[in-house]
């Protein structure tokens, strides 16, 4: 029976024995991966993991409070600069330097969440996308942060641990993803999370409940940058350069599809849906070699369209995703899940 | 002398994105979607122009009706295929389903044409113009601020004086009674983006000759003239017009006297302030909403 009889159960992070046994078992194949499989993959593995992070903090601006930004390209890139230029000038430890990306972040993302508490829709969308094309063009434009070349990152060092094949960069990586979503869980159980929720229903009801609006707003914006914070941070050491081109409106776009077609309002549906889109980014970048589409994918280009625009095909079916969810499956593949997950459980009714 | 050349340019840039913002108004005011994929759908048919004159060697004043026509279909086409099938859509699902959109056309026009930077031919110079009391004022420019106004001026009648102009202002202003006295609001809608589809071509159009073409060259007259929209108030015609001037002087002259490295920035740094002190824009009256 799925009855809580008081708070805590309700607060309980591992409820069942199902859901206990799948954790453990989720959580050795992730210490498992890197044993198995190597090189590429791992690689690709880590960027999902990466991802995952950015859409959890998407997600709890977008799908749990309810608010909407354009421009979390440009937490990323705060992120990314700040760990990189803190190890490089300053000589700070990584260990340090992580988490002061993260707060750095999250310090704008509270800038940026104080004009929200005025603006809604439209407005807020364009205050947010402004806001990432500035961060990419200061970027961009500043000597300090290596203008249009980029940056080098550092090795990442853990005290003696150097982390500096692809399986120790795996390493630290996912352990920080698993800390994170772990941490993101937990506080939608908590009280700030309720009251996050609590502002996406109905802002004027929350505020009569006696939820500080404005607080939580701004809030929701400064965690949603933190996340974003640190896996911009973790990014420059999975691709080892950062230049400020990357860190574009396409990227937000890309970041806002990942929360959509996982799911609005669920953590788990953010890594599922990081990880459909990462997946596809890296195999849609090179379809002209898949198996028998990829040969008549060229033929066409030949004759229609262009032969080097190929990997351009990656934005259409971004797009063709992104437009299917939001006509059919608003609730993206949390959506689903939930949906199979009803019908066995009344199955063969 | 700068000073007035400033003024030229920038007039000029934000006639560009007067128009811009006018066609994002225009389907904002019927539907309440910020289209965000107008650029790329200007961007289209801005290289179906190119394709008319470089490969089918069209005259330009012919491509120029050609294009406007394609517009017109796109933005109908665009309508049909992904706004309609949304039944009972959050303003979230529409933001998404229009930057889908955006990425589709993007996506399409990268296929086709690649990532080449082509340059438009038009048959305007770039060096030679009119010179009133000293300050230069180059063809281009002259058939930039002319075409626009001409747009402008004809939006205006078609909004004032026909009949699905009038239609469209009834959907705007309460689609429910609209229904109710008659006028198929669905197919209006579809006019809409067909509408906002050609006043967008004709931004892409005089931009296209201002910069060189490529697949990204929308993006960023597409966040201006969004932000000029924001600016006048989303729904007001003549404050996104006024908005996308302003944008483009304010723009051009920061340029000139501080800093020509941070110019883009600033258009967004001014929208931030002013959208603090006025919430709703600077045309629009600010409504609280009620329980």
């Amino acid at each position: 029976m799925d009855m809580k009889r008081d708070y805590y159960e309700d607060i309980q992070l591992i409820r069942t024995k199902t859901v206990l046994v799948g954790t453990i078992l989720l959580l050795g194949a992730l210490v498992a991966v890197p044993f198995l499989v190597g090189g590429y993959t791992l690689y690709v593995i880590s960027l999902i993991a990466i991802h995952a992070v950015v859409a959890i903090g998407l997600n709890i601006l977008v799908g749990y409070t309810g608010q909407i930004s354009l421009g979390h390209a440009g937490f990323f890139a705060i992120g990314a600069y700040t760990c990189v230029l803190l190890m490089v000038k300053a000589g700070v430890p990584f260990i340090v330097a992580l988490p002061a990306a993260g707060f750095v972040s999250a310090g704008f993302g509270f800038l940026v969440g104080l004009p929200s508490l005025r603006l809604e829709g439209p407005y807020l969308a364009i205050a947010t996308l402004g806001f990432g094309m500035a961060v990419t063009q200061i970027i961009s434009h500043w000597d300090f942060s290596g203008g249009h070349m980029g940056l080098e990152a550092p090795k990442m060092t853990i005290g003696p641990f150097v982390a500096d094949t692809g399986e120790e960069r795996y390493a630290v990586i996912m352990a920080v993803t698993v800390v994170l979503t772990v941490a993101a869980v937990n506080l939608m159980k908590t009280r700030v999370g309720r009251a996050f929720v609590a502002i996406r229903d109905s802002e004027i009801a929350a505020a009569a409940m006696g939820i500080s609006v404005s607080w939580f707003k701004t809030l929701s914006f400064a965690v949603s940058a933190f996340y974003t914070g640190i896996a911009g941070a973790l990014m420059a050491f999975a691709l080892e350069h950062i230049s400020a081109g990357t860190f574009n409106l396409i990227l937000s776009i890309t970041f806002l599809a990942m929360v959509i077609v996982g799911g609005l309002g669920s953590i788990a549906g953010s890594i599922l849906g990081a990880a459909l889109l990462t997946y596809l980014q890296v195999k849609l970048g090179v379809i002209q070699e898949w198996p028998v589409l990829g040969p008549a994918l060229v033929d066409v280009s030949k004759w229609f369209f262009s032969v080097e625009g190929l990997p351009n095909i990656q934005s259409i079916v971004f797009g063709a995703i992104m437009i299917s969810i939001a006509i059919f499956e608003p609730l993206g593949m949390n959506g689903i899940y939930l949906r199979m997950k009803r019908y066995w459980k009344g199955w063969p009714f | 002398m700068i000073f007035f050349d400033l003024i030229v340019g920038g007039l000029s840039i934000g006639a560009c994105y007067a128009l811009v913002a006018l066609a994002m108004v225009i389907i904002y005011k019927t539907s309440e979607v910020p289209n965000f994929a107008q650029g790329e759908m200007a961007m289209i048919s801005t290289f179906v122009a190119f394709s008319l004159i470089e490969t089918y060697h069209v005259g330009f004043w012919t491509t120029f009706g050609l294009t406007l026509l394609f517009a017109l279909f796109l933005g109908i086409v665009l309508e049909l295929a992904f706004l309609r099938p949304a039944k009972d859509p959050s303003v979230l699902s529409l933001i998404v389903i229009t930057l889908g959109a955006e990425m589709i056309l993007y996506g399409l026009a990268g296929w086709k044409w690649g990532a080449k930077q082509n340059p438009f031919p038009v048959p305007f110079s770039e060096f030679s113009g009119i010179t009133p009391g000293g300050v230069m004022i180059t063809e281009i420019n002259l058939w930039t601020f002319v075409t626009s106004l001409v747009m402008m001026v004809l939006l205006f009648v078609f909004f004032r004086f026909t009949k699905l102009g009038t239609a469209m202002k009834a959907v705007q202003q309460n689609a429910f009674a609209a229904k109710a006295m008659g006028i198929p609001t669905r197919r209006i809608l579809t006019f809409t983006w067909g509408l906002s589809s050609v006043t967008g071509a004709v931004a892409g159009l005089l931009i296209a000759p201002l910069a060189t073409l490529d697949p990204n060259m929308m993006l960023d007259p597409m966040l201006k003239g969004f932000a000029s929209a924001v600016l006048g108030g989303m729904t007001s015609l003549p404050g996104a017009a006024v908005g996308g001037y302003m944008l483009g002087l304010i723009e051009n002259f920061f340029g000139g006297y501080v800093s020509l490295e941070f110019k883009s920035v600033v258009a967004f740094g001014v929208i931030v302030l002013i959208l603090c002190i006025k919430p709703s824009g600077l045309f629009v009256r600010h409504f609280e909403r009620k329980v």
